[in-house]
């Protein structure tokens, strides 16, 4: 893990070196923008679908998709990230309990 | 001004600690310890690949599926930096000190100012609070669920979604983003049977690639 840990640490640090350091003709790529604005958007859209359903290689419906609706409503509500995150692990304790 | 700009980024800082509190609960409830958690947010110090690299790696995954993950997600910074460079005018060490604190707070309340001084000013301020805070977070939501019996009961393994979802939400109001998001998920979702865990969010990856590189309609 610590490896994980270590090269993770030190990649994102680079990028962000990276950045500040680049001559800025690099962001006048139109392609280079429009990939960095959605690179964040398809990775965590996947993210959110992966840890709710996916178990190993198997889809599965389990209590944590009760966690994702609440946690859906209450970023519909404008609520403040803590609740989002609290009231989905919330609601996934209380399936969880009942089944 | 300059209270405002410190008040905000001091506002920001707080909001930004209790969102530490779950990562560093969800990454010792994964089995990252207390020292690797911590130092994920001393190192790392970027939210989203934090929560990446511990989810991808909590469910299954490879590590280097996870550093992936993590590292793709930090490009935005890379982004973020290229425009902060010109207000910041930063070398040498203060570079290497200031590049440590782009991230999306950091960023966002620096270009929310037309004044480049109160600009500059919310970069430090912000990225300052938010380290502090993260920190200080991180470290007490990992002593504390290190003390629990079974973060699955508590519902734990939800919160890492949900925060995903969170972030992700205020991206999808543009078409575009939204019709990406949704074929990076039915991209993900459709491999998982077939390749090791991580690999769909890979995957997912190359659908933002390859709509970046699409041509746009108008464009010719």
């Amino acid at each position: 893990m610590w490896a994980a840990v270590l090269a993770g640490s030190v990649g994102c640090y680079v990028l962000k070196l990276a950045g500040v350091s680049v001559p800025q003709r690099v962001l006048a790529d139109p392609r280079v923008r429009r990939i960095g604005a959605l690179l964040p958007v398809a990775l965590l859209s996947a993210l959110v679908a992966t840890q709710t359903f996916a178990t190993g290689h198997d889809l599965t419906v389990d209590a944590r998709a009760a966690g994702l609706a609440v946690a859906a409503v209450a970023v519909f509500a404008r609520a403040p990230f803590l609740v989002v995150v609290a009231g989905a692990a919330a609601a996934t304790a209380i399936v969880r309990a009942l089944t | 001004m300059r209270a405002a700009v410190v008040r905000d980024a001091v506002g920001i800082g707080v909001a930004t600690g209790a969102y530490a509190l779950s990562f560093g609960a969800i990454s010792t409830a994964v089995g990252f310890s207390i020292a690797q958690t911590c130092v994920l947010s001393l190192a790392m110090f970027t939210g989203a690949s934090q929560f990446a690299l511990v989810g991808v790696v909590g469910t299954g995954g490879a590590a280097s599926a996870g550093v992936a993950t993590a590292v793709l997600l930090g490009t935005r910074n890379a982004l973020y930096g290229v425009r902060l460079a010109p207000l910041l005018r930063v070398s040498g060490l203060h570079r290497l000190g200031a590049a440590h604190l782009v991230i999306d707070e950091s960023t966002a309340m620096a270009t929310a100012r037309d004044d480049p001084r109160a600009g500059r000013l919310g970069f430090w301020a912000t990225g300052l609070a938010v380290f502090v805070c993260w920190n200080t977070g991180t470290a007490i939501g990992a002593l504390g669920a290190s003390v629990l019996a079974d973060p699955r009961s508590l519902g734990l393994d939800a919160a890492a979604p949900a925060a995903f979802l969170a972030l992700v939400a205020p991206r999808l109001r543009h078409r575009e983003t939204a019709v990406v998001a949704a074929i990076a998920v039915l991209a993900a979702v459709a491999s998982t049977p077939f390749v090791a865990a991580g690999i769909p969010v890979l995957l997912a990856a190359l659908v933002a690639v390859a709509a970046g590189l699409r041509p746009r309609t108008g464009d010719g």
